[in-house]
């Protein structure tokens, strides 16, 4: 076995060779990794400033949400080259930190002066630490971000439209605080018909493949009250995952599925959601903040048309955690240029400069500016969702976590397969092999 | 093509290299090679054969290897500083205790199924009318062919797009022809359609290759068999069933086994229409072994699922092309 | 076509059976190009054109997919929009019109560029070592023959995602993860069994005394290969070599699973294509239609070996 590998490597290493050479990155070149999203056209923009500064050329390789994890983990495992920057998603970092994908930045925040301390303190506690709760950073905190929603501000304000929803209910139509509201705003315009369209209640995620129901369904669970564990890092699951709370959360997310989504909405995403929103389909949407900005700035349904609101609570107020870090990919061949990037990024200028661009800074100097909660009409429920946030796993073994979780939520909420405690069951029955398998119990 | 009626021949899987050494023995050109240049003949083509042979170890044997060994280990691809382990045959009996796996067997089944019945059938009536030689007939079976030398990934794509419940073209002419309304089915979202989904894109796509090969099943029979039947006035239906199907049958057979290991290893065209979903409802052994793999990097075990899949085509392919070489022979 | 009518004497279909059959073959055809008529026509609407309901048959045609395609774009306001000065092309003005400024090109040439490259060079190289094995399984006693190629056949059989697992670490150890020299390995090896079974065939048919005449004459078996059966097995290595490059013009599965950027071929890329929202379906029907095209001239020109290539040369007309 050992001795066959080596006469193959030996046999194609003169064929690596000769090909490697002009895969050689120029060392004024730097590719940064991220996905494919607004708030990436706006980080574009903001590199001119960098390129400008520094000379150096900046590309950019955008991979859609639902490829994303998929694609770049794949490319960090494979030991790629493609990447010299990557702001990945807050769960890779177990992982890449201890397979040294990411270049441990401790050293270099000392030396050139960069205090997390100036970062959200919660930013720096997802985006950047491993293990978590240690001064270790495998990242800067570059896009804070959480699933909130938005809706349809001049369907909300139509007067015919209030009368009979206050006659219904009972109280006045607006922006629904518990999810038991929610549901019934939703249940109020699903089928209604407005400026002559059949419009729906609620686009919410339901994406089967990467971890789109996922982050849909954990919006009501966490507000129910599902818990990852009973005692934290203890990793008994049983009567947290399927908690008679946690039940409740997730029929309270199949039964808006089934109520109010528009039809063919079996495996919508970020995109998706976005869509049935701008073409005027529903009255309300999920989706990160990071799209609020170019909802806003939308010329149809923007402006005084929308309005935002934090994800509703029930038991508790809760959120789930968006947003990523930048990390430097251990495997560049242009370190000097990535450090600089991430060292020219971390100044508070080009932090408020990242914010009025549309990118979700998370530096101190922005998120306390007395002007922040006013400078955008989602500022302050961004302020209010970041200080209520709760994540998946950051286990290395976090993509067999959720791909469990993916297959549960689905079967039950799209395919009708069994009930919610079943679904649960099932799930902690999965996450227990898992770590059992890692040893960790 | 009319002209190619007669030549029109099958040789099997196994048929032609054995029939290749035959000739190879009667026609006996080593003799003349060795007098006149030195070098043995069996030097000579091994100078031939080992450039292709050398890849194929290199790319294929090799790593088949490699895959055996991880199969037996824990090993994670994405660990890559965890130490490997064996695990005997742990992974295996994982593999064949995990419903999720015979789930997706299932599944594949049921796709392999129904595409190929439904392929077969249209395929060959397509071919038996293209035979009836109505003018221009050569000009649509182009036509017919040009699905299937498309990219599965590219094209399958785009269904979704037809399939869209309210903008799709699909759902639009299924609502033009039945009145059902447009938005009130889900193709791709519901548990019962969405298989039939996949069979759709499939059947459209594939049909033309079963329906070429059906063709040339149909033009090999000599006309004289026909002759024959006509003199002694067999009906048209008679004369189908006693003539044209029973020697069509090995050409329907090769198209059966061609896109049966096709579609077990089905994965582009499912993974881009519903990715598995709804669910695992559309979920087949590719995309299992393939989240295993490269999602979940647990590579040892979808080592092991790989073999297991490698063993079942490789199995099923052999006793079938021994059926066919069966019928054949008859 | 005047052929037709001959082939058959006796058995030749009445006009009745004719015509029924040309109406049902032809309709067939007409619904089987549907899909495709879709993906041309969508490629020139507008993007809200091509999301309207009921689906539009006639529309006003632009080229706004296709200059999507090849840019990215970045919304703005149009107070910036209006200090930029006339617009440089069409694309830029179609863009500007959306409230959007194009900020560079896409990735969608580079990719297509990989696609060209890739499938270019692994069909030169598996034809080349194919016809040198072809000749050799044809023209000498191969011990173990029968078993070389049903093995060198049997490598197709295998899913892709099995095979990619392994050549997966391979390619990690030796630095090929998203290079186009792995890709193309890869792709040659897969075809090259395609190119033995499909070229023995072909080789098979030329006559050895025409060798065996030049031998006489006093050239090299490699003379003799090169100057004799080469030229004779032109049509077949034409006909192999297009089957190799449709293949490896369409692969998807190790193209999605081993590369990630560098040497991504189109058909991965293609369906990732999107807009502010979900998939520009415009971008996506233009970026299909400009790959599918070179696979339509093949097939046409291909059509008379189509059967030999799809069936491994078991069905030989």
């Amino acid at each position: 076995m050992k001795t066959m590998k080596q006469a193959l490597l030996g046999a194609t290493s003169a064929l690596v060779l000769f090909t490697a050479a002009p895969n050689l990155a120029k060392a004024d070149e730097l590719t940064l990794c991220w996905a494919a999203w607004d708030p990436a056209n706006a980080l574009v923009e903001l590199s001119k400033d960098f390129t400008g500064q520094s000379g150096t050329t900046m590309k950019f390789e955008f991979v859609p949400w639902p490829n994303f994890a998929d694609r770049i983990l794949n490319e960090l495992n494979s030991g790629g080259k493609l990447c010299d920057l990557l702001i990945g998603d807050s769960q890779w970092l177990g992982g890449s930190a201890e397979n040294g994908y990411y270049v441990k930045l401790n050293d270099f925040f000392d030396k050139e002066g960069i205090k997390m301390s100036d970062f959200a303190d919660a930013a720096v506690n997802a985006y950047a630490t491993w293990p978590k709760g240690t001064p270790n950073y495998w990242a800067l905190p570059a896009m804070g971000d959480a699933n909130a929603w938005f809706y349809r501000k001049d369907w909300f304000a139509k007067p015919e439209i209030q009368a009979e929803f206050k006659q219904k209910y009972g109280r006045d139509l607006a922006a629904p605080a518990t999810w038991d509201e929610l549901k019934q705003v939703a249940e109020f315009f699903n089928g209604r018909e407005i400026d002559g369209k059949k419009v729906y209640g609620a686009a919410i995620f339901t994406e089967r493949a990467s971890e789109g129901i996922t982050m849909g369904a954990t919006g009501a669970l966490y507000p129910y009250g599902f818990k990852y564990e009973n005692t934290p890092g203890k990793y008994d699951m049983e009567g947290a995952v399927n908690s008679p709370d946690a039940v409740a959360g997730l029929e309270a997310y199949k039964a808006l599925y089934k109520c109010c989504t528009p039809p063919g909405y079996t495996d919508a995403y970020m995109g998706e959601s976005l869509d049935a929103f701008k073409s005027g389909q529903v009255a309300m949407a999920m989706n990160w903040f990071a799209f609020f900005p170019g909802l806003y700035k939308d010329e149809k349904v923007g402006g005084d048309k929308i309005g935002f609101f934090v994800n509703p609570k029930e038991k508790v107020a809760a959120s789930t955690l968006g947003g990523q870090g930048i990390s430097v990919v251990a495997n560049t061949d242009n370190m000097e240029g990535a450090l600089a990037y991430i060292k020219w990024f971390a100044q508070p200028d080009v932090q408020k400069k990242w914010w009025s661009l549309g990118g979700y800074a998370v530096h101190k100097a922005v998120l306390t500016d007395p002007s922040f909660p006013e400078s955008q009409p989602f500022a302050a429920d961004f302020l209010v969702a970041m200080n209520q946030v709760q994540d998946f796993w950051q286990e290395p073994s976090y993509a067999i976590l959720l791909q469990a979780m993916q297959k549960r939520l689905h079967d039950y909420v799209v395919a009708d397969k069994g009930t919610a405690k079943e679904a649960l069951d099932g799930l902690v029955a999965d996450w227990t092999e898992v770590f059992k398998d890692d040893g960790k119990l | 093509m009319p002209k190619f009626r007669k030549e029109t021949q099958v040789t099997s899987v196994t048929d032609t290299s054995s029939s290749l050494l035959g000739k190879a023995a009667n026609a006996t050109p080593a003799p003349i090679a060795s007098r006149i240049r030195g070098i043995s003949d069996r030097s000579m083509a091994w100078l031939f054969i080992t450039p292709a042979i050398v890849l194929l170890l290199a790319i294929n044997i090799f790593p088949l290897i490699w895959a055996i060994y991880l199969s037996f280990t824990n090993f994670r691809a994405n660990r890559p500083n965890a130490p490997i382990e064996g695990v005997g045959l742990s992974n295996y009996s994982r593999v064949l205790n995990d419903p999720n796996i015979w789930q997706a067997m299932q599944t594949t089944a049921h796709f392999v199924f129904w595409t190929i019945l439904l392929q077969t059938l249209i395929g060959f009536s397509l071919a038996y009318l293209i035979d009836r030689k109505f003018r221009g007939h050569a000009f649509w079976t182009t036509v017919i062919l040009v699905p299937m030398m498309l990219s599965p990934a590219v094209v399958g794509n785009f269904w979704r797009f037809l399939y869209q419940p309210q903008i799709g073209l699909f759902n639009y002419i299924v609502s033009f022809i039945t009145g059902v309304p447009p938005s009130s089915f889900e193709m791709l979202g519901s548990v019962q359609l969405s298989p039939w989904a996949i069979i759709i894109v499939d059947t459209w796509m594939w049909t033309p290759y079963v329906m070429l090969i059906c063709l040339a099943g149909l033009r090999s029979i000599p006309d004289y068999i026909y002759e024959a039947a006509e003199v002694d006035r067999a009906s048209l239906w008679r004369q189908f069933w006693s003539i044209t199907l029973p020697m069509a049958l090995p050409f329907i057979m090769l198209a059966v086994l061609f896109r049966g290991i096709e579609n077990f290893k089905m994965f582009d065209m499912v993974t881009l229409l519903t990715g598995g979903g709804p669910g695992s409802t559309t979920e087949v052994a590719s995309i299992t072994l393939k989240r295993e793999a490269f999602e979940s990097w647990r590579t040892g075990r979808a080592s092991a699922f790989a073999i297991i899949l490698f063993v079942a085509v490789f199995g099923l392919a052999n006793i079938y092309v021994k059926a066919l070489n069966k019928v054949k022979q008859r | 076509m005047s052929s037709v009518n001959t082939a058959h004497s006796v058995v030749e279909p009445s006009r009745t059976s004719k015509r029924i059959a040309a109406t049902i073959v032809i309709a067939y055809a007409v619904i089987t190009m549907i899909p495709l008529v879709w993906i041309v026509l969508t490629s020139f609407k507008s993007p809200p054109d091509s999301i309207s309901y009921p689906p539009k048959i006639v529309f006003q045609p632009t080229l706004e997919g296709y200059c999507n395609l090849f840019t990215t774009r970045t919304r703005q306001t149009s107070e910036y929009i209006t200090s930029l000065g006339a617009p440089t092309s069409t694309c830029d003005e179609i863009t500007r019109s959306r409230n959007m400024v194009i900020a560079g090109p896409s990735n969608y040439w580079p990719r297509f560029q990989n696609s060209l490259v890739i499938a270019f060079g692994s069909t030169f190289l598996a034809v080349s070592l194919g016809t040198l094995a072809a000749y050799g399984f044809s023209r000498f006693k191969v011990p173990l023959a029968e078993d070389l190629l049903f093995f060198i056949l049997s490598t197709r059989m295998m899913p892709p995602i099995a095979v990619a697992i392994p050549i997966y670490l391979m390619y990690r150890e030796l630095g090929l993860s998203d290079t186009a020299l792995g890709m193309i390995l890869l792709y040659t090896a897969v075809n090259v069994s395609l190119a033995v079974w499909l070229l023995k065939g072909f080789i098979d048919e030329i006559p050895r005394e025409y060798e065996e005449a030049a031998m006489i004459d006093g050239y090299t078996r490699m003379q003799a290969f090169f100057k004799v059966v080469l030229p004779q097995a032109t049509t077949g290595i034409a006909a192999t070599a297009i089957f190799c490059l449709i293949f490896a013009w369409n692969e998807y599965a190790f193209a999605v699973l081993l590369t990630s950027g560098a040497a991504q071929t189109a058909p991965p890329f293609i369906p990732t294509i999107i807009g502010e929202g979900g998939q520009d379906w415009p971008a996506v029907a233009a970026g299909t239609t400009i790959f599918v095209v070179p696979i339509l001239v093949f097939t046409i020109l291909l059509r008379k070996q189509l059967l030999r290539g799809i069936t491994f040369g078991a069905v030989r007309k």
